[in-house]
């Protein structure tokens, strides 16, 4: 098989689950609007002092960032699985790996980051220095391809199981340590005034060993344990 | 070379009938040495001259520590055994290890909290091991309710020992952010990275008890797994014949 035809196999499921999420648009758009009703719920509960907020607003974002990559992901093969896509898609002599990644990049595009594109806003509503918005934005389209990736590995691992939602979440949120971690000190190194490349290098190289790493081991869940 | 020790070692049945033999020496010699190690350590070792007798809750808090780690290295590798060789056994000794590995961090975690509240002065400080182990104990809840929410329960051996090795992968990468991230947030009121240099007397009972942990790990371990050998194996003409012999 030659690159040209692997590549085409990407863009050909990345087009394929683009076009249905852009079919579906209410359950596209479910993530985002979850978000933001979430995030508009913080200061009701924190209270409105401008400066207890700009102290908890990076760290919010990022964790309800979180929350609604991991309530999407559950839907990342779900469907496939369940009309029998999925079981075509894996006997095929096509390289999963592409699959996968076309699959999880669609994903990413509808579900995630739509969520980082709409964090600056939510970081003005959370009173954030729009100096330092910047450096949230670039850490939660980072972060958002990071969960995407990971939230299909356990969307993978949870395919075929009963309760799905639950136990997706109990087996990712232990994996998502260390994204949260180096994203949100981006942007609290950036209110202090540190210089922030560091954690970000250090989510970037994140980002690339999942980016390989993720797709493979999906793969590998699936063909040894769907092909019974 | 020849592979028959192999094969012979993963059957079930080989394992389930030379365990029986094993047995009642390992209980001997794993209640032998808590016995000892538990009697020297709490009634003999020396007192600590800076924390008094509080110190000696170390003898519970760094065996199980230590097994709560190695625990999961070994399940990943059985998870890794079962799946590169299709060795049904591995995979439950896999299954079998995570209960038996989440009990013993979440005793590191306790005896850690008892111990640091009247050393530091509260029973939970965001520290970086302590950090590493609770998130621990969260990917063995993982692995463990994972094998279990399976109807076929070939396909939950194989879903949790994938889960197990990729959290091996994970362990270093969160045990060092999380130590950035303490670093970063410098609370500096403890230093447990250096750690002490201990007194013989206070060591060596400190060594017998880790090896009798190691024991009771490899006890448990023996013991849960015969019994899932036997709901496994259930159908099989062995475990027939074994049942209504008795």
């Amino acid at each position: 098989m030659n690159t040209n035809y692997q590549s085409n196999l990407f863009f050909s499921y990345m087009r394929r689950d683009l076009l249905i999420a852009f079919r579906r648009k209410s359950a596209s758009l479910n993530p985002l609007i979850f978000f933001v009703m979430i995030v508009a719920l913080m200061p009701l509960s924190l209270g409105s002092y401008e400066s207890r907020l700009q102290q908890m607003a990076p760290g919010v974002i990022w964790i309800m960032a979180l929350l609604s990559v991991l309530l999407s992901s559950e839907s990342l093969f779900d469907e496939d699985y369940r009309d029998g896509s999925l079981e075509q898609m894996i006997i095929t002599p096509n390289l999963l790996f592409m699959v996968v990644l076309g699959k999880i990049t669609a994903h990413w595009l509808t579900k995630s980051l739509p969520i980082a594109i709409a964090s600056p806003l939510m970081g003005l509503l959370l009173s954030i220095s729009p100096e330092s918005i910047f450096s949230l934005m670039i850490g939660l389209i980072i972060g958002t391809a990071c969960f995407s990736l990971l939230g299909g590995v356990g969307a993978a691992l949870t395919v075929a199981t009963k309760d799905k939602s639950f136990l997706l979440a109990l087996i990712i949120m232990p994996l998502y340590v260390p994204i949260i971690i180096f994203g949100s000190s981006m942007i609290y190194y950036r209110i202090d005034g540190m210089y922030w490349s560091y954690p970000l290098a250090a989510l970037l190289s994140i980002f690339c060993m999942l980016t390989i790493l993720s797709p493979l081991s999906i793969s590998g869940i699936f063909r040894s344990s769907m092909v019974e | 070379m020849n592979w028959n020790w192999f094969h012979k070692f993963a059957s079930p049945k080989w394992f389930y009938q030379i365990s029986e033999r094993i047995l009642p020496g390992l209980c001997v010699v794993t209640f032998s040495l808590l016995f000892v190690g538990l009697i020297w350590g709490i009634g003999f070792a020396p007192a600590d001259a800076k924390q008094g007798n509080s110190f000696r809750i170390i003898y519970l808090h760094v065996p199980s520590s230590f097994l709560a780690l190695a625990g999961y290295f070994l399940m990943a590798i059985a998870g890794a055994i079962g799946l590169i060789w299709r060795i049904k056994l591995s995979f439950w000794v896999m299954k079998c290890a995570a209960p038996i590995g989440g009990i013993l961090t979440l005793l590191a975690l306790v005896t850690g909290g008892l111990w640091g509240k009247p050393t530091w002065g509260s029973f939970w400080v965001w520290d970086a091991r302590a950090t590493s182990m609770l998130i621990l104990l969260f990917l063995y809840i993982g692995v463990y309710l994972l094998g279990r929410s399976f109807q076929n329960s070939d396909s939950g051996d194989k879903a949790s020992a994938f889960l197990s090795i990729i959290g091996t992968v994970n362990i270093p990468i969160i045990y060092k952010s999380v130590d950035w991230w303490f670093t970063l947030h410098q609370p500096a009121t403890i230093n447990f990275t250096s750690a002490p240099s201990m007194h013989p007397d206070m060591f060596y009972p400190l060594l017998i008890m880790i090896i009798a942990f190691y024991f009771v790990y490899g006890l448990a371990l023996t013991l849960s797994l015969r019994v899932e050998i036997l709901s496994r194996e259930r159908k099989t003409k062995w475990v027939r014949k074994l049942i209504s012999q008795q």
